[in-house]
C-alpha cells in the first residue's frame, strides 16, 4: 500500500507536493528538488510533460525520487500516448516501484513547446481511470489479456471546481469515482467561496465518503503571476482580493513572496476547517523550495512516515 | 458538405511553374467547394483572371482553360472532363481532395494539382462561418450527445466532457471555439436528457475509424 493511501485512510491530514522534471536529461536537478521535499510532505507528484511542454518522464523522474527515499505520484496524460502505449508505461511504473497514478486528459498540445504535435486523445481521463483499475482488481488488460502481476496502484484523479458548467463539477467527480479514482487533487483554490459551493454540492452526492479529496494550494509569487493567472489560465480563479495583496506588498516593500506563502497558509487553514477535505496538495511551481515554509507553517509537519 | 479553402494564389501559381504547365484545365466542382466558395464555377472563373494576370506580369505563357462538372467525385461527371483534359498539360482541380484523386484515377498520365484545401466535413451559420461537425469515425454516437459530435467538437475528443478547461462555454484552446460538451450538455438539457450524462463512456473502439488504412465499403 502506498505512504499516502496510508496517511489518507488514517484519518490524517495528508499532503502531497509536486515536481516539475527538467526540460533536459539533468537527473541532478530531480535529486536535488526530493532532497528539498523529502519528508515535507507524504507523496511528490511528478509531473507528465505539464503544459504540453516536454520534459523529462514522469516515470523516469519518479524512479529518481524512489532512489531518493520518496514516494511519488506519477502523473500521467492522455495526450502524449495511446492505450498500448499507457498501459506498458503504467506496468513499467508499478515494476519501478510506483505506488499512486493520477490520471488526466492533459492539457491541449496547443499551449505548449510542440503545438505542431498531433494530440493522441485515444482515451479520456475517465477511461484512464477505468482501465487502470481494472488493470489492479482485475488483473486485465483493455484488450483483455490477463496478467499474472497487476500493476498495484492508488489511484487518482483531478477535478477543477472552477470551470464551466459549474452544474457538472461535482457530477463529474462522481464519474471519475465510478470510474476508480481514489483521491482527488483539485485545481489550485484561490476562490474560497466558490470552492466551498462546489464542496456542498459534493457531500450532497455523497462522494466525500467514497474518495479522498485533496485540496490544490499554490503559493503565488508576485502581483504579475496571480493576474496572469486569473486572465491567461482558463479554469483558474484568482480573486482580486488576493492580488490586491500581492500588488500591496510589493507597493510597502514587502517581499511578494512571503506575502505569496502567508496566502498559502492561510488558504491551507482554511481547507481544514471544510468538511470532507482530507489533505492538501502543494504545487510550488518551479518553487520546490517554497514548500517547507508552506507546511510548516501550516502546522503539517512533521509528516507521519509510513 | 465537405467544406475547402482555396490555396493561396502564390502557392498555386508555384505548383504551375514548377510543372511546366502552359496548357492548364482549371476545374471546379458544382457541389461541396461552391457551396464554401472555395471551387465552384465563379471561383474558377476568378482565379483564371488571377492567373492570368500574374502569368503575364511574370512573362509565363499561360493558357487556361475553364470547365466546373456537377461533381469532380464521381466518374459519371469526370468523364465529360476527358477533352479538355486531353488537351491540357495539367489539371488544378478546385474540388476536394477526393475530387483530385477521382480525376489522377480517371486520367492516368495527367499531372492532376490540388487548388484547394481539403478542411472538413461542415456546416456553415449564415455569416459564412464553417465549423465541422463530423469526422467520419465511422461509428456514430450522435443519438447519445444530443447530436453534437463529441469526437469533432471537443478538442480533445473526450468522450467524457467538459474538461477543465472549458470556461464561459468556450473552450481552453481558443475563444472562438464552443465548448463541444458545454454544447452537447446545454443539449440533453434542452431534450430532458441531462441526467443522461451522467453515464460514463467507456474506451472508444477506434476500428470504425481513420486508423486501418483506407476504409472500404461494398454497395450491395
Amino acid at each position: 500500500m502506498s505512504n499516502l493511501q496510508r496517511v489518507l485512510e488514517s484519518g490524517k491530514f495528508a499532503v502531497t507536493s509536486e515536481l516539475g522534471p527538467p526540460r533536459d536529461a539533468d537527473a541532478s536537478v530531480v535529486i536535488e528538488k526530493a532532497k528539498l521535499l523529502k519528508g515535507q510532505s507524504d507523496a511528490v507528484n511528478i509531473t507528465d510533460n505539464q503544459t504540453a511542454i516536454v520534459r523529462m518522464s514522469s516515470i523516469a523522474a519518479a524512479k529518481l525520487l524512489i532512489d531518493e527515499g520518496l514516494e511519488p505520484v506519477v502523473q500521467m496524460t492522455c495526450r502524449d500516448r495511446n492505450r498500448l502505449a499507457m498501459q506498458a508505461d503504467i506496468l513499467g511504473a508499478a515494476a519501478l516501484g510506483a505506488k499512486n497514478l493520477l490520471c488526466l486528459t492533459g492539457d491541449h498540445q496547443k499551449f505548449g513547446d510542440h503545438p505542431q504535435a498531433k494530440g493522441v486523445w485515444d482515451l479520456d481521463s475517465i477511461q484512464l481511470l477505468q482501465m487502470v483499475k481494472a488493470m489492479r482488481d482485475d488483473k486485465k488488460l483493455l484488450g483483455g489479456q490477463e496478467m499474472a502481476v497487476a500493476p498495484d496502484l492508488f489511484i487518482g484523479a483531478a477535478e477543477n471546481p472552477f470551470a464551466d458548467p459549474f452544474e457538472l463539477r461535482a457530477r463529474r467527480l462522481a464519474k471519475k469515482v465510478a470510474a476508480g479514482a481514489q483521491f482527488i487533487q483539485t485545481q489550485i483554490v484561490y476562490n474560497v467561496p466558490k470552492f466551498e459551493k462546489w464542496m456542498e454540492e459534493v457531500r450532497a452526492l455523497g462522494l466525500d465518503k467514497k474518495v479522498y479529496i485533496m485540496a490544490g494550494i499554490s503559493p503565488l509569487k508576485s502581483a504579475g503571476m496571480a493576474k496572469y493567472m486569473k486572465n491567461n489560465v482558463p479554469g483558474m480563479d484568482v480573486p482580486d482580493e488576493y492580488i490586491a495583496r500581492m500588488t500591496a506588498a510589493k507597493d510597502e516593500g514587502r517581499e511578494p513572496k512571503e506575502e505569496g506563502i502567508a496566502i498559502a497558509v492561510e488558504l491551507i487553514e482554511k481547507m481544514k476547517t471544510i468538511p470532507g477535505i482530507a489533505g492538501v496538495h502543494v504545487m510550488a511551481i518551479e518553487w520546490e523550495e517554497a514548500v517547507p515554509d508552506i507546511v510548516k507553517a501550516a502546522g503539517l509537519l512533521p509528516r507521519p512516515m509510513g | 458538405m465537405i467544406v475547402g479553402q482555396r490555396k493561396p494564389i502564390d502557392e498555386i501559381y508555384a505548383m504551375i511553374v514548377a510543372n511546366d504547365v502552359k496548357k492548364l484545365l482549371l476545374g471546379g466542382c458544382g457541389t461541396c467547394v461552391t457551396i464554401s466558395f472555395a471551387g465552384g464555377e465563379k471561383e474558377v472563373a476568378e482565379l483564371t483572371a488571377a492567373l492570368e494576370l500574374k502569368a503575364t506580369s511574370d512573362g509565363w505563357t499561360l493558357e487556361i482553360t475553364q470547365l466546373t462538372p456537377l461533381r469532380q467525385c464521381e466518374p459519371e461527371y469526370t468523364r465529360e472532363m476527358a477533352d479538355a483534359v486531353k488537351a491540357a498539360d495539367a489539371v488544378l482541380s478546385l474540388s476536394c481532395g477526393v475530387g483530385v484523386q477521382t480525376l489522377a484515377a480517371e486520367f492516368p498520365g495527367k499531372r492532376v494539382l490540388p487548388g484547394v484545401n481539403t478542411m472538413m466535413l461542415g456546416s456553415h451559420s449564415p455569416d459564412r462561418l464553417f465549423i465541422e461537425y463530423c469526422g467520419a469515425c465511422g461509428d456514430c454516437i450522435l443519438g447519445e450527445t444530443g447530436g453534437i459530435c463529441p469526437i469533432v467538437r471537443c478538442s480533445k475528443s473526450m468522450l467524457n466532457g467538459p474538461c477543465g478547461g472549458s470556461v464561459n462555454g468556450k473552450c481552453e484552446v481558443s475563444p472562438d471555439i464552443g465548448c463541444g460538451w458545454q454544447l452537447i450538455f446545454d443539449k440533453l438539457n434542452e431534450l430532458k436528457l441531462g441526467a443522461t450524462w451522467d453515464e460514463v463512456t467507456t474506451a472508444r473502439d477506434w476500428r470504425p475509424s481513420w486508423h486501418g488504412g483506407p476504409r472500404r465499403l461494398e454497395s450491395k
